[in-house]
């Protein structure tokens, strides 16, 4: 296995408001390799976004330590972490200022991390756009005129553009019909084999999972019940919320089905109804 | 005996913009959903489901910028120019999920008293205690864990599926005659996403709620709808049952979607066929799916 990227020891988090205590994410290890698809999936409320603001420092952990390149993320990050790990979002028209042109919005964490000289930075901008597939044209256009798919590619060009060595992936396809997500699934895997980047890769679907992750760990409750190659898992899934997940999941072949029921037949179903 | 469907939709058209720089968005589309009936709408992004949908619940206003003709009737209450005033005319006899949890609930607000304001859309003498009784019911039944947190909660302090099945149990709370469901699992794990499709289901089976569902995701296009319209660009491009879209899906912008699905058998991702001159093809109506006869 390649060198950690990311390592994550005994990571958790708990809310506090109005006399309110939530346990977001509670004891969490796992080593990220570099170069890898890692995906997380899980129960709805499980903590999938609470890591992701954890590992992008959007908010302190309240237990554990994160390493990053072997060395330990603080709590409030330097220009450095800020620019190698990068966040690309569910819904790219509220990621995106309305009121900002293609081109500037993409041109932001050029001048904000003052990455190349000022005359470069345009250059740069139709670079990235021609690196996700966009005509330079789109520099001068607005967001709210393109599709969900193209602005999602405008979202993965302004990850880019901070030359960034991780990028945390929340949900970057399920607003997108499912020909324009392949579109933009190929986009993904062809920039981190171009350019060496790792994904943490966050969905609620196991056939996107299926073909483009290499690990997947899988969350309930805050915690991790399962963790590890793509293959493995959808072979011969461990815990039982694993295989109820996988024994959910609407298909439409008959040999998914086939493979759905196998595993659902090796697991309890979950248990019907309210307050069960 | 013939029933007027509870929506019927004939040829929508819809432009935005103003003086020269108009953009049409829909050009003649037609649909119908009958009481009880489960019908899908799919297609490409963008292709402008969600606004047929804002249309038809009279969310989408006429104005400067705004064109729409045709006919969307209601129970017989034809609502293209309606606006406000047919939304308040059919108040809680339809029902909507947005697409977009977050813009759907008021930021400032708790949870709790957006679902009182709901509740008592429908009646408005209930009391604060029968209104929380109710609402910690419906968020159970979305299983939610906490209902009573959630209630307590700002949008914010909640995870985006959370939001989304607390949209979703409003959507529900009054029982609806049509329910527009738009992209209703996207924020859901499976398992949740099976139990929210099972009650949409049951709203249809037991009480005749009419469901229009709209989404991305065709295996719970397969086994939720009795049938479904793809829709491409602002035209309908098929038009079948779920059996018949499966099993022979006849136009080739519907036969490209298909086999552009991710499978959890593998396989990886599929090969892609270029957008090609052929998607632009005309409506195919597969046997059974015609149009529902006049109601004089
Ligand atoms: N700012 C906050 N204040 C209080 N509680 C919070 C806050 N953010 C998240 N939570 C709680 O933490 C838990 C985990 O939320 P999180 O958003 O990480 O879940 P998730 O796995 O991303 O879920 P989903 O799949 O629905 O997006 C939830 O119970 C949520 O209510
Ligand atoms: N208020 C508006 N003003 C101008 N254009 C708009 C407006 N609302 C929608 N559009 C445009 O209308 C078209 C249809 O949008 P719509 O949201 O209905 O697509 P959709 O089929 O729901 O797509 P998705 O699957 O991505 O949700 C898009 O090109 C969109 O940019
Ligand atoms: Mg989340
Ligand atoms: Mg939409």
């Amino acid at each position: 296995m390649s060198e950690p990227i990311l390592e994550l020891n005994g990571l958790g988090k708990t809310f506090e408001a109005d006399g309110n205590r939530v346990v977001a994410l509670s004891d969490v290890s796992l080593t990220f390799a570099r170069g890898g698809c890692h995906a997380i999936v899980g129960e709805s409320g499980s903590g999938k976004t609470t890591l992701a603001n954890l590992v992008l420092g959007l908010m302190a952990p309240t237990a554990g330590e994160m390493r990053f390149n072997s060395v330990a993320l603080p709590g409030d990050r330097g220009k450095g972490h800020r620019r190698a790990i990068q966040l690309v979002q569910q819904n790219p028209l509220s990621a995106l200022n309305p009121r900002r042109t293609i081109g500037a919005s993409v041109r932001l964490p050029l001048d904000v991390h003052e990455i190349g000289t000022s005359s470069g930075r345009a250059a740069r901008v139709a670079e990235l756009l021609q690196e996700v597939g966009l005509e330079p044209d789109y520099a001068q256009r607005s967001p709210r005129g393109l599709s969900g798919g193209q602005r999602q590619r405008v979202a993965i060009a302004r990850a880019l553009a901070c030359e960034p060595e991780l990028i945390v992936l929340d949900e970057p396809t399920s607003a997108l019909d499912v020909l324009v997500q392949a579109r933009v699934l190929k986009l993904l895997e062809r920039l981190r084999v171009e350019h060496g980047l790792t994904y943490l890769f966050i969905t609620h679907d196991l056939a996107v999972v299926r073909a483009i992750a290499t690990t997947v760990s899988v969350f309930q409750r805050g915690r991790l019940v399962e963790s590890g190659p793509v293959e493995a898992l959808f072979a011969a899934p461990q815990a039982d919320y694993t295989r109820q997940l996988i024994g959910a999941v609407p298909v439409v072949t008959e040999e998914e089905a086939r493979l759905r029921d196998a595993i659902r037949a090796g697991a309890p179903m979950p248990a019907a109804g309210p307050g069960a | 005996m013939t029933r007027e469907p509870v929506l019927t939709i004939r040829d929508l058209h819809l432009a935005f913009g103003r003086w020269g720089r108009k953009s049409n968005v829909l050009h003649g589309i037609s649909l119908h959903v009958g009481a009880g009936e489960k019908v899908a709408l799919v297609g490409e992004s963008g292709s402008g489901k969600s606004v047929t949908a804002r249309l038809a619940m009279g969310l989408l206003q006429e104005s400067r910028a705004t064109h729409a003709t045709g006919s969307i009737r209601f129970d017989g209450i034809e609502a293209v120019k309606g606006g406000p005033e047919i939304a308040r005319r059919r108040g809680n006899r339809v029902a909507m999920i947005f697409q977009d949890p977050t813009s759907a609930l008021n930021p400032t607000f708790k949870i709790r008293g957006q679902f009182r304001e709901v509740l008592r859309s429908a009646e408005p003498r209930l009391s604060d205690a029968e209104a929380d009784r109710r609402a910690e019911a419906a968020l159970a039944e979305v299983s939610i864990p906490d209902p009573a947190r959630a209630l307590d909660s700002y949008a914010f302090q909640l995870s985006g599926g959370m939001n989304q099945r607390v949209m979703i149990a409003m959507a529900l709370a009054n029982r609806p005659e049509l329910l527009i469901a738009d992209e209703p699992g996207t924020a859901l794990d499976v398992t949740v996403q099976a139990q929210t499709l099972k009650l949409m289901g049951d709203l249809a089976a037991t009480r005749g709620t009419a469901v229009l569902l709209i989404s991305h995701n065709l295996g719970v296009v397969r086994e939720f709808a009795d049938r479904v319209y793809v829709i491409y660009r602002g035209r309908m491009v098929e038009h079948a049952t779920t059996k018949q879209l499966f099993a022979a899906p006849r136009h080739p912008y519907t036969q490209a979607l298909l086999s552009a699905i991710p499978k959890i058998s593998g396989g990886g991702l599929p090969d892609l066929p270029e957008r090609s001159p052929d998607f632009e093809r005309p409506l195919i109506v597969h046997e059974g799916c015609g149009e529902p006869a006049e109601v004089v």
